[in-house]
């Protein structure tokens, strides 16, 4: 990434030699995305899509196990749920060096499922964000279909849903908001460096992706071009985000 | 295989392996981190090949029966940079101990790598030669990092601070604010890296081959040519020692 040419600007030459001050730099790092962006940066384009496919695939599957467990924690009453929903919540806040080091403890050739040799590979990744997101997800579920329950309970009585039944229909019922529950999961594993890194090792062409690209030019002083991956990495999550508002309106008009 | 992020950072690995690709058509993929945490991937199994620099880890590494067959590959230097200000006085100080401990005596600040790398290493076992005892400091003038070199260098260059670093890192460093070489040349700042096979014996899984013909490469005329061969701003980075048959 360092050879092509983004930072050898001469104004970023000329932030270079004053060393890292303020709003020059901060200008040469939107110049570094302008110019990674409009080169169409073979590396960069291919961290970008690594990214999408780890972050997208780990939200889609916390997404099937998330949503089906948050709806059973709202309609199901057993003992031990309070217990439940308070872990969840806590799980929420989960450090993600902590998951990392968790699935790289389970993965390595030492650990448990070592024989599976899946350390340093995207799909170690993509169990790491997973295991970020689901609780996220499973916990925003729960609230949702919690309140969708109170307000509907009396009609799928009456219509005699069973409660597999009740949660599919306010599972369709809540989409609008489960969007919401799902960028938020989204946006948890877009923005997550500590865990990718222990368990995808930053492998250039193999499990490097945008965030761990920073963190790596961060520390060999390219600030602005850091920086400039980060502007890259919003207009990312931007696209992501009006996609889901596009889908969101789709939604309304079918009459939610 | 599991290397020092001063290798990696530096540019060696992106200049070198290309070339070893395209002579064997075998792939390197490297996990950089520091030389601590490279030795624990590797002692779990988790690389095929180690490749790092503190000699005293590596002969225990190897004793311990984690990895066979270390060889010299290389050596660069570290060097004292500092604030051109340079608070403490080391500027026309030879000896590394003293210096450190002109830094000591002054207050100054120093930013520790403080992660168990090579680096840090080295590090703690000059400030204990000068007699100085960083822990007690530690919070105060001394401070610990927990960074990687380039980490490391960004907080020295935004708090002024002294720091000892590579030649390789510091080299290829953009954001070096008023920081500036200050201390270089002494007998013990030179920085040796060795190249050890993951013992295959103890991780059946390791690709014993592969990793072998790397070894061989990188100790061969041709590798320690490739090594030589990179530079920065003129400079050569890392001095190939290899020698035939290992040690």
């Amino acid at each position: 990434m360092d050879n092509n040419g983004g930072e050898e600007t001469a104004h970023a030459c000329a932030a270079k030699r004053a060393g890292w001050s303020g709003v020059s730099d901060l200008w040469s790092a939107v110049e570094s995305a302008a110019l990674l962006i409009f080169t169409l940066d073979s590396d960069l384009v291919e961290i970008v899509l690594r990214s999408l496919r780890v972050t997208l695939t780990a939200v889609t599957i916390a997404a099937v196990i998330g949503l089906p467990f948050g709806a059973a924690l709202a309609l199901l009453r057993f003992p031990g749920r309070r217990l439940i929903l308070v872990a969840l919540d806590t799980l929420m806040g989960l450090p993600p060096v902590t998951v990392g080091l968790l699935v790289y403890l389970m993965l390595s050739r030492s650990g448990p499922l070592g024989t599976l040799g899946l350390l340093y590979t995207t799909t170690a990744m993509i169990i790491a964000q997973c295991l970020l997101v689901a609780p996220i997800i499973a916990a925003l579920t729960r609230q949702t279909i919690e309140d969708l329950w109170e307000e509907y309970r009396d009609e799928l009585r009456s219509l005699g849903a069973s409660t597999l039944g009740a949660a599919g229909t306010l599972l369709w019922e809540g989409r609008v908001t489960l969007m919401t529950a799902m960028l938020a999961g989204f946006g948890r594993a877009s923005a997550e460096v500590g865990a990718v890194m222990i368990v995808g090792g930053n492998i250039d062409h193999v499990t490097r992706v945008m965030t761990t690209t920073i963190a790596l030019e961060t520390s060999k002083g390219n600030l602005a071009l850091a920086l400039g991956l980060g502007i890259i990495l919003v207009c990312v999550s931007l696209l992501v985000a009006a996609g889901i508002h596009g889908f969101k309106a789709t939604a309304h008009r079918w009459g939610a | 295989m599991a290397s020092t992020t001063s290798t990696e950072n530096s540019g060696l690995f992106a200049h070198i392996l290309p070339q070893f690709q395209r002579e064997t058509g075998i792939a390197v993929r490297v996990v950089a981190v520091g030389t601590g945490q490279a030795m624990t991937i590797a002692e779990r199994g988790d690389a095929d090949v180690l490749f790092v620099h503190h000699r005293p880890s590596e002969d225990k590494f190897v004793a311990d029966g984690f990895g066979v067959g270390r060889r010299d590959v290389m050596y660069n230097d570290f060097l004292i940079v500092g604030p051109a200000a340079d608070p403490a006085r080391i500027q026309n100080v030879a000896d590394v101990t003293a210096a450190l401990a002109k830094i000591a005596a002054a207050n100054a600040i120093f930013i520790s790598r403080g992660d168990d790398s090579g680096t840090h290493k080295l590090e703690r076992t000059l400030w204990s030669t000068a007699g100085v005892d960083v822990s007690a400091a530690s919070g105060s003038w001394y401070r610990e990092a927990g960074a990687s070199m380039g980490g490391t260098l960004n907080i020295a260059s935004a708090v002024d601070g002294y720091t000892l670093s590579d030649r390789g890192t510091w080299l290829s460093f953009r954001n070096r604010g008023s920081l500036t070489v200050l201390l270089e040349g002494d007998q013990r700042l030179r920085n040796p890296y060795g190249v050890i096979l993951v013992n295959p014996a103890r991780h059946p899984h390791v690709k014993a081959a592969d990793g072998q013909a790397f070894i061989e490469w990188l100790t061969s005329p041709r590798g320690q040519a490739a090594i030589a061969d990179f530079k920065i701003d003129g400079e050569t980075l890392f001095f190939p020692d290899a020698q035939a048959g290992g040690s």
